[in-house]
This record gives C-alpha cells, structure tokens and sequence, in this order.
C-alpha cells in the first residue's frame, strides 16, 4: 500500500481549490449581473414585473441550492440537453447567487431617502439617469459591506456541487479521502482551506461596515 | 424536446416523500430548539461570560460560519470515528445542524444583547441581581424579541441547508428524491415535487415562527 504524507494530501486540495475559487468568481460575477437586472426589474414601476422579480427570489430563496442543482443537472438532461457539471453548477449558482443579491440591493437602494427620487425627476431625469447618476452612487456606500459578507456564502455554496460530481475542493476532499482513509486529516485541512477562503472575506466585510458607519455617523 | 412529464407514478412513493418529510422536521424541530439554546449560551459567554471563554467561543464562531456545512457534516460523520467516536447517521447529521445552527444564531442574538441599553444593566444591578440574573430576567427576553425576525430566517435557511444530509444517507427529502430517482430515472418530476415541498415548509416554518414570537412576545417592545 502507498504511504501518503500529510504534504501530499495538502498539495491535492490545493490543486484542487483552484476551481473552487475559479467556480466562486463565476459565480459571484454572473450572479451579480443577473441580480442587476433583477434589481431593476424588482424596483420597476410596472406592478406585473415587480411581481415576477419578487416571485424569483421567493423561489430561488426559499428552495435549497441542492435541490437546485440537481434540477439544473439531471433534470436538464432529460430534454436531450447534455449538461456537464460545471454547466449545471455554474448556472444554478449564478441564479442562486442573482436572488440573494438583488435582495441586498433592493434594501440598499430603498434605503435612500425618497426625496433623492423626487429632486431628480424635478430636473427631468428618467429613471435610468436617475439611478446611475443619484441613487446609485449613494446605495454604492451601503451595498459594499453586505455584498462582500454575501461572497462568504457564495464561496461555501460551491462546496454542494461536489454532490453534482464537479471536481473541487470538497469533491477532491472525498477522492483523498477514498485514497488515503486518512477522513480526519484530510476533512480538517478542506475545511481549514475553506476557513482561509471566507475569512479574509467576512473580516473585511466587518471592517468595511465599521468605516462605512463611521462616515455615514459623521453626516 | 420530447419529453413527458407525468406526475401519476409519483403517488406510489408517497410513504417515502412522507417519511422524508417527518424526518426533515424532525432534523429542523431538534435543530432550532439545541441550536438557539447553544446560540444564547454563546452569546452570553461573549458578551458577558468570563474572559477565559470568550476567545474559545470567538473561535467556534468564526470557523462554523467560515467553513461550508457539507463539510462540516463530513467532517462529523467521517472524521471523528477515527477519534472512536462512531455516530448513526442521524445523530450526525443532528450534531452537525445544532453546531452550524449555534455558531449563526449565536451572532445574531449577541446584536440583539449589544442593542440593549447599558441602563438595563444598570437597573438589574440597582435591584442586587447578580450579571447571570439580570441577563436572564432583564436583557434576554427583550434582546430575543428584537431579533426575533433574523432569528426565524436563519432557521428557515438551516432548514433548506439540511438538504445535504442525505450526502451521509440520512433519509430525509432530499433522500428520498434521490431514491425516486434512481428507481425510476424521471429525475426533472421527483426534483421538482421535492423542491416544490420545501418550499411550502419554508413558507410554514416562516409563518410558525413568526406565530411562535408573537406568543412568546405578547408585549410590544418598549422603545
């Protein structure tokens, strides 16, 4: 039998974490395009399309991600469609991700004092011009500190496309595990490795919120 | 796309969606009720507790929300028989929530304790209750009833992230989707039935609690 050290094991992981982090950007970035225009369709004047945006992010909330994920995969195969897991995981997690965010945003933007709407539109701003050049620039300052902290979980929700067969972190910690039968030391290091990953993250998250406060106490 | 959906067969496995169900409140009922127990303990030992726990208790809190529950649960269930501590699946997957569930729940109910007026303290002290009795008659029941909201929506997100036991074969929905599945390769039906229950016991679970706060809660809270 191969005798595996320690050194090996941690080497696998941390191969295997690149697609974790690769799977995460992804993720957050599509997700956080997608959230974009659920934002806009969420605080749209149309009550029909609000209704649409409020009804996705009941749904996509409310359901767990796994479930999600195994929809995208197996579920899409079945109408002929060959789907691969990074496919299926990226494009559950991108609309996982999209609800979440355009829920922080949406709090974010109504946060900001209705009269900002009002003194824009007084000077014949529409709506696009408004939030780009008004409301944005000032829901910016709220939404960092929340969007940051939501990147944590971001990071953690990758770790259930492991179920769907995608080769990442927890995917590998499984595979060294079937191959070392060392589950105590190789589960330990993925969730130190993960530890490293988010908590870089939440910390930041924190202190931001802390400076943000500070500026916002200062008004 | 030429693919059926029906939905008929799906009537056959009902004792399986049923018992997965029961076996999934069963999870979340145990969950919520050592969770927050542990969340309150917590968040007393980091507020107020003595100076010794309050780094160990940082450090529980930080690793459990910066590290996914699925690796978590591994971790309990395959990691620690190499310790000699060998546990049935459901027991894990039970340690595993109440862990994850304390560690998030410990966060929130601290931001309710750090909303409470110093003067509270203050007024325990002034009628010589000791810092443990003035917690718990004085600063507990109001801190809870102020993040009561938080509180119950990170109960609902521990209820969905529970799908995962399945991983360790606990038989809850999420199992026995999968074993619909298997059995009968009608993957897009069992999934979308099985999701479509979790979300109404989201939506119910929501509701209990909102229900459950209001009768723990009865007075508005004074500002």
């Amino acid at each position: 039998m191969i005798e595996f050290s320690t050194w090996d094991i941690l080497r696998n992981l941390l191969l295997a974490t690149r697609w974790t982090i690769l799977l995460s950007l992804v993720s957050f970035v599509g997700g956080g395009a997608v959230g974009l225009l659920l934002l806009f369709v969420r605080i749209s004047t149309r009550k029909a399309t609000r209704a649409f945006a409020k009804y996705y992010i009941e749904l996509f909330q409310g359901t767990p991600l796994l479930m999600q994920l195994f929809i995208a995969f197996f579920g899409l195969g079945l109408f002929g469609i060959d789907v691969p897991a990074w496919l299926a995981a990226g494009l559950a997690l991108i609309l996982w991700t999209a609800s979440f965010l355009a829920e922080i945003w949406r709090g974010c933007v109504e946060s900001i004092a209705k009269g900002q709407w009002e003194a824009s539109a007084s000077l014949g701003m529409g709506r696009l011009q408004q939030m780009r050049y008004v409301i944005f620039p000032q829901a910016l300052k709220i939404a960092v500190p929340p969007t940051v902290g939501f990147s944590v979980q971001v990071v953690k929700g990758t770790a259930l496309t492991s179920i769907i067969g995608f080769v990442e972190l927890s995917k590998a910690g499984t595979v060294v595990t079937n191959a070392t039968f060392q589950p105590f030391t190789v589960y330990g290091l993925v969730a130190l490795i993960y530890f490293a990953l988010c908590w870089p993250l939440s910390r930041s998250s924190q202190i931001l919120e802390r400076k943000l406060n500070v500026a916002h106490r200062n008004h | 796309m030429n693919y059926v959906f029906e939905f008929g067969w799906l009537a056959q496995y009902y004792p399986q969606i049923v018992k997965g169900v029961l076996i999934t409140l069963e999870l979340i009922a145990i969950g919520a009720v050592l969770g927050i127990s542990l969340g309150i303990f917590c968040a007393w030992a980091r507020a107020l507790g003595p100076s010794w726990l309050k780094p160990i208790v940082a450090t529980y809190v930080e690793l459990i929300r910066n590290t996914p529950f699925l690796i978590q649960l591994f971790f309990i269930f395959f990691g620690l028989p190499s310790l000699g501590l060998q546990l049935g699946e459901l027991t894990a997957a039970n340690i595993a929530m109440v862990i994850n569930l304390g560690a998030y729940s410990c966060e929130i109910i601290r931001a309710g304790i750090q909303a409470t007026t110093k003067g509270q303290f203050e007024a325990g002290a002034s009628l010589a209750m000791t810092r443990f009795e003035t917690f718990r008659h004085v600063v507990l029941v109001p801190s809870l009833q102020r993040i009561w909201p938080a509180l119950s929506s990170q109960v609902v997100i521990v209820m969905l992230g529970s799908s995962v036991v399945s991983q360790i074969a606990a038989e809850d929905l999420t199992f026995a989707a999968n074993f619909i599945q298997s059995r009968t390769f009608r993957a897009f039906e069992a999934y979308i039935v099985s999701t479509l229950i979790y979300l109404c016991l989201a939506i119910l679970l929501r509701q209990a609690l909102a229900v459950l706060g209001g009768f723990i809660f009865p007075r508005r809270l004074a500002r």
